[in-house]
């Protein structure tokens, strides 16, 4: 003990008025309305696909009943990331492309939480590629929705994994020549226990997806096609009636726990199908690590921490 | 070996016993002979007989095989150094005779497998030397399966018969060292290790017995540098963490592996370093404060997280054990060219904290302030140890574990309101609220790593950017204030000041020590808070001609070390110099003296 210069201290938390009582917590609660939920004023340009997932988040705040405080939404960076500013809730904005780690931080420390990620295909596939494999194969618990755009809107246009071929962006001035990432098959070979396709202008749909996507039990994934007016615009219309195109609903028969037939609609020819893609249950990383604990905690049954680390240091004497 | 002579009569039958206060074992052969494991069990019975202990090795950076070296320099005083020389050195091969003679004591003994060793003719009068067939007794003694396996503990027979070592105790230590195996291993290896002690060394004229100890029969734990900043990490309250494989701080992520889920905690091994700190963060940020760690090569990975953390002000604890660099550099061998990085790594204004502790007992109680700090403050902290402390093996008081122990549970009782960068706070310091936290008011607050105002809303303005800076920035300042001046070691003033940090602390206080003895004016001062500097250390260099920073780094493009840099940036004295090396090694007393004097002259 005498080598702490800094011994624990029982630390006041800040940003508050100390002197004032904590609050009770209220009794009876109402479900959130959007005018509670809604924050800054989203930064968006009028006319973005990612204003209809930003109100549908608070309408399935609203109508699953969420509580304020036991929300935490979280982003990377880029249009889309900038979500949790426009929440009203706890949130954090991460560094771009590690929005799913700092989720799983989260995840695997508070079980009692629901955690949503949001973003974009540049943070998902390009920078952040590795951690949606390694989310997904992980089975960490939170839901993902990915607002693709094919195309970087943050940084004015330039070419993103999911851009078609062909694509004119200021990086592929003579058109996209790599092949574009296909994001269900991504999902589905990483190991993802939940891969839904839904695009913004599909409100009822996407509310859809999204509650059966925080029901889920595991990483649950949605893509969700969302226009960037600006930089990208009709790259859907072919998916939306009302601009003359089709929205092909997965077929009622699909056996959604068939991974190969997954595979084989995730295939579809553009604009390719909409709906729930593939649901099985596998453990989560967060119930595996859950059981270890149990396991070796009932080794050390009754006795406090400080007693576990004697066991620990008698065997080093 | 003091208070003793090796010049004697060999051809005496009956050895005569001397007694010691310290003796220097080198052991050399190759990795998989076990060589760790003669070290290990030598070093544990120091600490079980009250005997001061420590520990040098050097292992290959290959997969398997290559020469290796453990050091166990045993004390009933006080041990600061795993020795320049060795007094006795035990050979298994001729090429651990060839390279590592020479860190023999004139006058000492060579101790060698005559299976395998021929000794030279030239070096037969300068030391003493005493071959055994080890390995071919050893096939003997387990009953010639033709298989050499065990040829380590035989060897410990050997020793503890030369040092009269306390038999009982080592054969426990031996039983404990194979507990829940077949329990033919332990037999066998008690086999070995009972033929080695009754064997009769040919030309052993004299045998060697250590004095009582001079502590004051406290118990004490033996352990590793990265072992005990494992468990100090534990005993702060750490109940998440999250990591990549790297050498040399893969043992302190194996063991929060295995032993935090006895805590409720978990540790995650990440397809990455930058994933590990961000799982870290997210984790920190749901309320508890965690870890990651690496080594050079994944601390420069994580470094634009750490950005965050500073910005976000996020508490995190980030372990360097820092190895040879740049780029994958020497990954098994010691050095500190990462303080750069680790004060300054980043883009932007990132203040952040940075501790380096000295010993294997530091590591457990630095890891409990790097805690603490991190908490206090709402910072990020990177603790620095060295491929030098975290494999040496030194006993140290048991710790007071239930007083030490500490809960850091989250606080989630709610607020009316909340400000996470509110800038009226003193000093700056504001702590976050966790998610979980019901706020009255229903403004939730935003973490983030773009400028924002006092609620975590970006904003462009410059006046707040100015604002959030100087936050960020003061409340390290108002670390610094509370941060204590070590004490000098020696007189507070004379011709030369070393000073050192991290592992060299044990070398540079020895050669402290001769140093007075032979009447030369040097003192040692020894840092563990390298960012922030504590405040005042600029009276402490006044008392002295010369400011010497000895450190094991290369002086640079500008002729000083990182610490030395450091100084003369904080306190524009040209006065402070260094003594620099990167050969891979600790350092030596000798060398520290004689570049000293050298540079001082």
């Amino acid at each position: 003990m005498s080598n702490l210069a800094f011994p624990a201290e029982s630390l006041a938390r800040t940003g508050f008025a100390a002197d004032q009582p904590a609050p009770a917590l209220p009794a009876e609660r109402a479900p959130l309305t959007k005018k509670q939920t809604a924050a800054d004023h989203p930064t968006w340009c009028p006319g973005c696909g990612d204003f209809s997932v930003l109100a549908l988040y608070y309408k399935l705040i609203e109508k699953r009943k969420m509580e304020h405080e036991k929300i935490c939404t979280v982003a990377g960076i880029g249009c889309s990331s900038r979500f949790p500013y426009f929440v009203q809730a706890h949130g954090a904005h991460f560094i771009h492309g590690r929005a799913l780690s700092f989720a799983s931080g989260i995840s695997l420390s508070r079980p009692d939480l629901h955690v949503f990620v949001f973003g974009g295909d540049g943070d998902a596939f390009s920078i952040g590629g590795n951690h949606f494999n390694h989310t997904a194969r992980k089975n960490v618990k939170m839901t993902y929705v990915v607002m693709d755009n094919f195309v970087y809107g943050l940084t004015k246009k330039q070419t993103s994994p999911t851009s078609p071929i062909g694509f004119k962006s200021k990086t592929d001035v003579w058109g996209s020549m790599d092949r574009p990432i296909n994001p269900l098959k991504q999902a589905l070979a990483a190991g993802a226990t939940f891969v839904a396709r839904s695009t913004a202008t599909n409100i009822p749909h996407l509310l859809k997806m999204m509650e059966l996507a925080m029901d889920h039990d595991g990483f649950s994934y949605i893509e969700c096609l969302s226009e960037c007016i600006e930089f990208y615009p009709g790259a859907f219309d072919a998916a939306n009636p009302r601009k003359g195109g089709a929205f092909n609903e997965v077929p009622a028969e699909h056996d959604a726990t068939d991974e190969y037939a997954a595979y084989r609609l995730a295939d579809a020819a553009w604009p390719g199908m909409f709906g729930l893609f593939y649901q099985v249950q596998r453990p989560t990383k967060n119930t595996n690590e859950a059981k270890i604990v149990t396991d070796l905690r009932g080794k050390v049954d009754g006795l406090a921490d400080w007693q576990v680390l004697k066991k620990s240091f008698d065997r080093m004497k | 070996m003091s208070e003793s002579t090796l010049a004697g009569d060999a051809a005496g039958n009956s050895p005569q016993v001397s007694s010691v206060a310290e003796a220097v074992i080198r052991i050399a052969g190759n990795s998989q002979d076990g060589i760790q494991a003669i070290g290990g069990f030598l070093a544990r019975l120091a600490g079980r007989s009250e005997q001061e202990v420590m520990t040098f090795m050097t292992i290959p950076s290959t997969i398997s095989g290559g020469p290796s070296i453990f050091q166990v320099r045993i004390g009933s005083g006080e041990v600061l150094s795993a020795g320049d020389e060795a007094d006795v050195l035990l050979c298994f091969y001729d090429h651990s005779y060839a390279n590592h003679i020479s860190s023999l004591k004139h006058g000492g003994i060579v101790l060698f497998d005559s299976d395998h060793v021929k000794p030279s003719e030239e070096l037969l009068t300068t030391y003493h030397h005493i071959g055994v067939p080890i390995s071919s007794l050893t096939v003997e003694a387990v009953g010639g399966t033709g298989r050499d396996k065990g040829k380590n503990v035989y060897a410990l027979g050997l020793i503890a018969r030369m040092f009269s070592l306390d038999v009982p105790k080592l054969e426990q230590l031996v039983r404990e060292r194979f507990a829940g195996k077949d329990p033919t291993i332990a037999e066998t290896a008690l086999t070995c290790f009972r033929s080695g002690y009754g064997h009769q060394i040919q030309g052993l004229f004299q045998t060697f017995a250590f004095h009582p100890s001079e502590s004051s029969g406290q118990s004490q734990v033996v352990m590793s540098g990265n072992e005990a900043l494992a468990f100090g990490l534990i005993a702060a309250g750490v109940r998440f963490g999250a990591g990549y494989p790297i050498t040399p701080w893969s043992d302190i992520m194996e063991l929060l592996r295995r032993e935090l889920p006895k805590y409720g905690g978990t540790f995650i091994q990440t397809e990455d370093e930058i994933a590990a700190i961000s799982m870290a963060l997210g984790a920190s940020y749901a309320g508890r404060v965690a870890v990651t760690g690496s080594s050079g090569p994944g601390i420069s990975l994580k470094t634009e997280a750490l950005g965050w953390a500073a910005m976000a002000e996020m508490p995190v604890v980030v372990i360097d054990v820092q190895r040879g660099g740049p780029s994958t550099g020497m990954p098994t061998n010691v050095e500190q060219s990462d303080l750069n990085i680790a004060c300054f790594g980043g883009h932007g204004d990132s203040p952040r904290v940075v501790l380096a502790p000295s010993s294997v007992e530091d590591c457990f109680y630095t890891a409990i302030e790097a805690v603490n700090i991190a908490r206090k403050y709402s910072t990020p902290v990177l603790l620095l140890t060295d491929q030098g402390i975290a494999s040496r093996i030194e006993a140290f008081p048991y710790p007071d574990l239930e007083n030490v122990c500490q809960d850091i549970s989250p606080d989630f009782t709610p607020v009316a309101d909340h400000k996470p960068y509110d800038l009226a706070a003193p000093d700056g310091v504001t702590r976050h609220v966790a998610p979980g936290t019901y706020i009255a008011s229903g403004t939730y607050p935003v973490v983030t790593g773009l400028e924002h105002d006092e609620l975590g809303h970006p904003t462009g303005s410059g006046k707040l950017h100015t604002a959030m800076n100087a936050k960020r920035r003061n409340k390290l300042r108002k670390l610094a204030e509370e941060l204590p001046v070590p004490a000098v070691f020696g007189a507070p003033e004379g011709h030369v000041l070393l000073v050192g940090w991290g592992s060299s602390k044990g070398p540079i206080e020895e050669a402290v020590k001769q140093a007075r003895q032979h009447g030369e004016a040097i003192s040692g001062l020894h840092l563990k808070h390298l960012n922030p500097l504590p405040n005042g250390l600029e009276k402490v260099f006044e008392g002295f001609t010369n400011v010497v920073v000895v450190e094991l780094n290369d002086e640079g493009l500008y002729g000083q070390g990182q610490l030395c840099t450091l100084l003369r940036a904080r306190y524009c004295d040209a006065r402070i110099r260094s003594v620099t090396k990167t050969d891979g090694l600790t350092w030596k007393v000798r060398e520290i003296l004689d570049r000293t004097l050298r540079l001082t002259k």
